[in-house]
This record gives structure tokens, sequence and C-alpha cells, in this order.
């Protein structure tokens, strides 16, 4: 117990003693909700720039400056500018706009690239603004500002569920990688430490660290954005340990071979990078094709990630995480002793 | 006096690829005696210690430690063997106290004995200052003393003074002869400074290409295989010194052919005169001569035609 406590002392003493590590550890996740909850959700002006080409003059309505906002919910400026048909397209194929407008005496013509999401925007808010059909239809925007919709209330369970990925792929198995190239790991399988032991001292920390990351996450959002748990606080808990637990398994496994470095970098990328694209931290994954999404959805960081959403956002309990943890709780045991069959202390 | 043997090696092979690292060795260590492994680098030693350390497994052959093997007594070897590696590296920003807890906590020991431990290697002062900011000297020091932290009836040094300075090197022997005094520890040494091997053990051994090439005492050593002198000496022009027929020498080694050589013979006083007889008769000019005693450095020379400290 004494070289338990001994093994958990040295990597807390590390841990504080780094500033850098408690930067990038804890207040860099921090920062990402502060700035992506601001991007957004802020119900700030979006301005976009249009074109405008053919018969002159144009109407009052597509010249200058106009903002348009109870047609769509939030305001857009739009800024139209005169041009020739040729500066249009040039514009369009530097990027400077996604659409033109073509005034053909009583006509307006809309040009632009119809797979292109931003451009489809554009062209329905020109579409709403100049028309301006609220007033004819039956229909009207309500626009949802309560707890739970918002992007900021699906983005910090994600960044929660990533925070614990990177604790343990880089807390455990980068430093298991870096203690086996210093030789230090040698040296102390040479003594009668038990290896088992020391395996756990890096769960064990991982569990106090990334929790600790954790708890300044949630005090933030929760101060900053009014963000809670509006599920069960045993189920989060418990998905939180399966999520750490889960990957110190893959960290362990990642890091059972290796004493370089450069390799190492390969394997942390490897491991976390695909994850942290498809397992939709920061966008819903529901826009990859159906194939894909069955895949995505066994990924672990995606498991994680969906469950605390469902604790945060859908007031989930135990029984409905119990799945999930069960799955995380298999993975990390299956590469724990996966990675410990081949792994090398010399 | 009836030794107790503590290192017993059988017949140990082990090979890498297509090198045969280790070839048929056997030894046998013998309790309080201090032991160097002396060679140049690739020559063996740190294959050879680390079968000892259990860190390697040998193809063949046994090692028997205190009457132990690493196959069935793992956990009680690890407890009475001390070990320092080449060039461990430890936890940069843990202090030189915490290094040695937390190794102390691996062998159950009391925070008391990192203080004795502190004192021994000469680290009381370096106590809190983090390993990363140690010398080389201090780094190395503090290695041993993690290898002395319980006890060991056995210390495993690999190349302890490597890339240290005189100073720092000297300091490390300090500490190494007062534990054969106050412990009767019994020690094995890898090195190639033949100096650390003079100072410190009574019984050398010289490897080479996986094999001993010669074993003894200093004196041992000297008497089967140099006991004599050595002539440098460089010619100004060719000059076939070994077709002269001088007597009295043991070996002429060229440095460069037929201008520069080591001439080992039994007596300098003898051989020199006609050495310079011989070589004026020719009208052959001495541009450089240097006689001196052998070292362990030239004996090596003399049996593999390399240095020690060739790589």
């Amino acid at each position: 117990m004494k070289s338990l406590y001994q093994l958990i002392l040295s990597v807390f003493r590390v841990f504080f003693r780094e500033p850098a590590i408690i930067f990038w550890a804890v207040l860099f996740p921090i920062i990402m909700a502060w700035v992506l909850g601001i991007a957004f959700s802020k119900n700030g002006e979006s301005v976009r720039t249009v074109y405008v080409t053919g018969t002159q003059p144009v109407p009052e309505k597509i010249s200058g400056e106009k903002v348009f906002n109870d047609e769509t919910g939030n305001p857009y400026r739009i800024k139209f500018r005169n041009a020739s048909g040729e500066e249009a397209l040039n514009a369009i194929r530097r990027g400077l706009i996604v659409i033109y407008v073509e005034v053909a005496g009583d006509s307006i013509l809309y040009h632009f690239d119809p797979s292109n999401s931003d451009a489809q925007l554009t062209y329905l808010i020109l579409d709403k603004g100049l028309h301006q059909r609220v007033a004819d239809d039956k229909t009207s925007i309500r626009p949802l500002q309560t707890k739970g919709t918002r992007y900021i209330d699906f983005l910090v369970p994600g960044l929660i569920a990533l925070g614990i990925m990177n604790s343990c792929v880089w807390g455990i198995g980068w430093t298991l990688i870096e203690t086996r190239m210093k030789k230090l790991m040698r040296r102390m399988v040479a003594t009668p430490m038990r290896k088992s032991l020391f395996l756990s001292s890096y769960i064990v920390t991982r569990i106090v660290l990334a929790g600790f990351e954790t708890l300044l996450l949630l005090t933030f959002a929760h101060f900053y954005f009014d963000i809670g748990i509006t599920g069960s606080v045993a189920a989060f808990v418990l998905v939180f340990l399966a999520g750490i637990f889960a990957f110190s398994g893959i960290a362990i496994l990642m890091a059972s071979r290796t004493s370089k470095t450069e390799v190492a970098n390969g394997l942390v990328n490897a491991v976390t990078l695909p994850m942290m694209i498809l397992s939709g931290i920061f966008f819903n994954y529901h826009n990859f094709p159906g194939w894909a999404i069955s895949f995505i959805q066994a990924l672990p960081l995606t498991l994680l990630a969906d469950s605390l959403r469902s604790v945060f956002i859908e007031a989930a309990g135990l029984p409905e995480v119990m799945k999930a943890v069960a799955i995380l709780g298999f993975t990390g045991l299956a590469t724990f002793v996966a990675g410990l069959k081949i792994f090398r202390w010399y | 006096m009836t030794a107790t043997p503590v290192i017993e090696i059988t017949d140990v092979s082990k090979a890498f690829k297509e090198i045969r690292a280790v070839n048929n060795l056997s030894l046998t260590i013998y309790e309080g005696e201090y032991v160097a492994l002396l060679g140049p680098n690739g020559a063996g030693k740190t294959t050879l210690i680390e079968m000892i350390e259990g860190i390697q497994k040998p193809d063949s052959g046994t090692i028997r430690i205190l009457g132990m093997n690493w196959k069935e007594h793992e956990h009680r070897l690890h407890q009475n063997i001390g070990l320092s590696l080449q060039e461990t590296k430890f936890i940069d920003k843990i202090t030189t106290k915490e290094t040695l807890d937390l190794f102390g906590s691996f062998y159950g020991l009391s925070a008391g004995r990192t203080g004795e431990i502190l004192e021994l290697v000469n680290l009381t002062e370096k106590r809190n200052a983090y390993t990363v900011h140690l010398s080389g000297g201090q780094r190395q020091r503090l290695a041993i003393g993690i290898a002395l932290l319980n006890h060991p009836k056995v210390l495993l040094l690999d190349e302890p003074t490597t890339g240290l300075d005189p100073g720092a090197r000297r300091e490390i022997w300090k500490i190494l002869k007062r534990l054969r005094l106050e412990f009767n520890t019994t020690m094995i040494l890898t090195t190639h400074y033949m100096e650390e091997a003079e100072v410190l053990c009574e019984r050398i051994l010289i490897m080479d290409k996986g094999q001993f090439i010669a074993a003894g005492t200093l004196a041992e050593l000297n008497a089967r295989h140099g006991e004599g002198d050595l002539v440098e000496i460089t010619f100004d022009r060719n000059f076939d010194l070994t077709s002269a027929g001088l007597s009295g020498v043991k070996k002429v080694n060229w440095v460069e052919p037929h201008t520069r050589a080591q001439v080992f013979v039994d007596n300098i006083s003898e051989v020199l005169p006609s050495i310079i007889e011989s070589s004026r008769s020719r009208n052959v000019a001495i541009t450089a001569l240097n006689s001196r005693k052998m070292t362990l450095d030239d004996l090596f020379i003399s049996m593999t035609g390399r240095h020690l400290t060739d790589s």
C-alpha cells in the first residue's frame, strides 16, 4: 500500500509542478467551452455580402445594406454590392461570396451552388427577406432559448468526454512510454515493486485528476452558461468512472510496446484523432452516412459522450446508462488484459 | 578461509540475431569480491550483467545468485540485489529525496533509510533538488543510492562512471570502497576505464567479443600477459624493426606500418639501446620515443590490437 501511495504521490507532484500540464489539462478545455459556447450561442448579427448584377438601376430593396430579423428569427445583415457578371463569378471562385443576384427585368435570379449549405442558407434568408412571406404565410418563428436545447448544452458533455479521453491517453499512455524510454521502468521492475500496483496507480491518479478537471469545467459551465445535470448524479459518476476505465485500458494497450516518442506520437494520434472527429464532440455525427453511424456509435468516445449527454440533457438515470457503462467497462477490461499480456517492461 | 560462492554462471550464451553477444561463459564470484568486467563497447559486458540482473534471459546455460535462480525466486532476488543501469533518467520534477522515498517504498523501507542513503552518497545538500537539475555525477550517485537502499548482498553496476569527469568518478569510487569495508558486499562492475578496475576490484575480467580473454588480479594479469614495459617509437622512414633480430622484444604492434610502433619488451633498459643502435646503423632517425610501464589498456591492445575505449 505504501508503494501505491508513493507512486500516486509522484504523479500528482509532476502534475502540479508542471504549469504547462495544468494549462493544457485544466484551463484549455474551459477556454474551448467558453470560446465555442460564445461563438455559437451569441444572438449577434451575422453579416453576409451579396453581389448584384444585371439591369441598372437595381431596385431599392436589393441595394445598400438591409437587416432581416423578424423574417428569419436571427438578425442577418446583408450587404449588397453592384458588380458585373464576371466579377461576381470571380468572387465566388475566391470564396468572397457564396451567392449573387441577377436582376432581369421584373424577376430576380439567384446564382449559387445548391450543394453548398451556406449558399442555401443565404438564398433562403434573401428569399424570405425580399418577399416578406412571413406576413402572407401562416408560419412563424419561435426561437428556442431554454436550457438543454442550446449548442453549449450539447458541447459541454462532449468536452467532458474528450477531456477524459485525452487525460487517459496522454496521462497514462504517454507517461508509460516516457518512463520506458528513460529506462526508469526497467529500473523500477528490478525492485520488488508489484507490476499490477504500478499500473493501478496510473488509473487511480487519472480518476482524481480527470475528476478535478471535469469539476472545474462543470463549475465554469454552470456559472457562465447555466448548465446543470438534469439526470441522476450517480449515473453521471458511474459513466465518468466507466469512461476513465475504458480509456485507461486503451492507453495501456497503446503504450504496451514502444519506447520511441515518434511512434508514441503516431499512436496517440491514431487513437484520439478519429474519435475526436467522428464521435460528435463538436458537431452531431448523425450527418454521416447511415452505414458509418453504427460504427461511430460503437466507438468508446461516442458511447461516453452520448451517455454523458443523456444524463445532462435528457435527465437519464442509472437504468438508461447501464448498457453504455457495461460496454465501456468491458472495453477497459479487454484492452487492459491484452496490454498487460504484451507489455514490455524492459 | 572458505569463500561462499555468490554468483555462479555456467556455460551461458546469448545471441542477438547473428551476433553472439555472450559466448559460452562460466564464472564464479565469491562473497565480498569486487569484480570488474573490462572491455570496449560491444564486448558483451552489458548483456552479461543484464542476464545476471534478470533483465535478459540467457539462450543457454544457468545463472545462480545466492543459490537462487530468476525463474523461481524472482521476488527474493529483487530484494537482495542492488543495481544501477547504464544511464537511468529519473522523473524530472521529483526531488532526490522523493525519488529515494519512492524506490524505498518498493522495498517497504521507512523514510529514515532515505536520510541514511543521502548521507552515504553525499547528496544530503541536494535532497530537495529536482533530479533534472542534478549534475551527471550527482545523478549517478543517486542511481547508486537507489541500488544501495535495500542493503543488497549483491551489487551490479553497469558503467557507473561513464561520461563523468575524474573528480565525480573518484567520489563514486570512495562510496564503493567504503561499502565493501563496512558491509562485505559482493559487486560486479562493468567499465572501460582500466583505472577504475585497478582501483576498485581485485579480480579483473577482460572481455572481448563475448568472451573472457584474460582474468585475474592486476598483478596476475601483468605477470601472465604483460609484465614488462612498453616503448612507443616513431621513425622518419620505413624501418622493419622485426627483422632487426632484437632480443628481449615480446611483441611489436605497428600503429603505422614500418614507421610507428608499440614495442612490448621485458626490460626497457636492455632493449632500448639495441633498438637505437640498430636504427642508427641503418641510417634511420628516431623522431619520437616514449617508454613506460604497461597499463591494462596497453595489455588490452597487446591482446586485441584495439583500445579499451574504442567502440
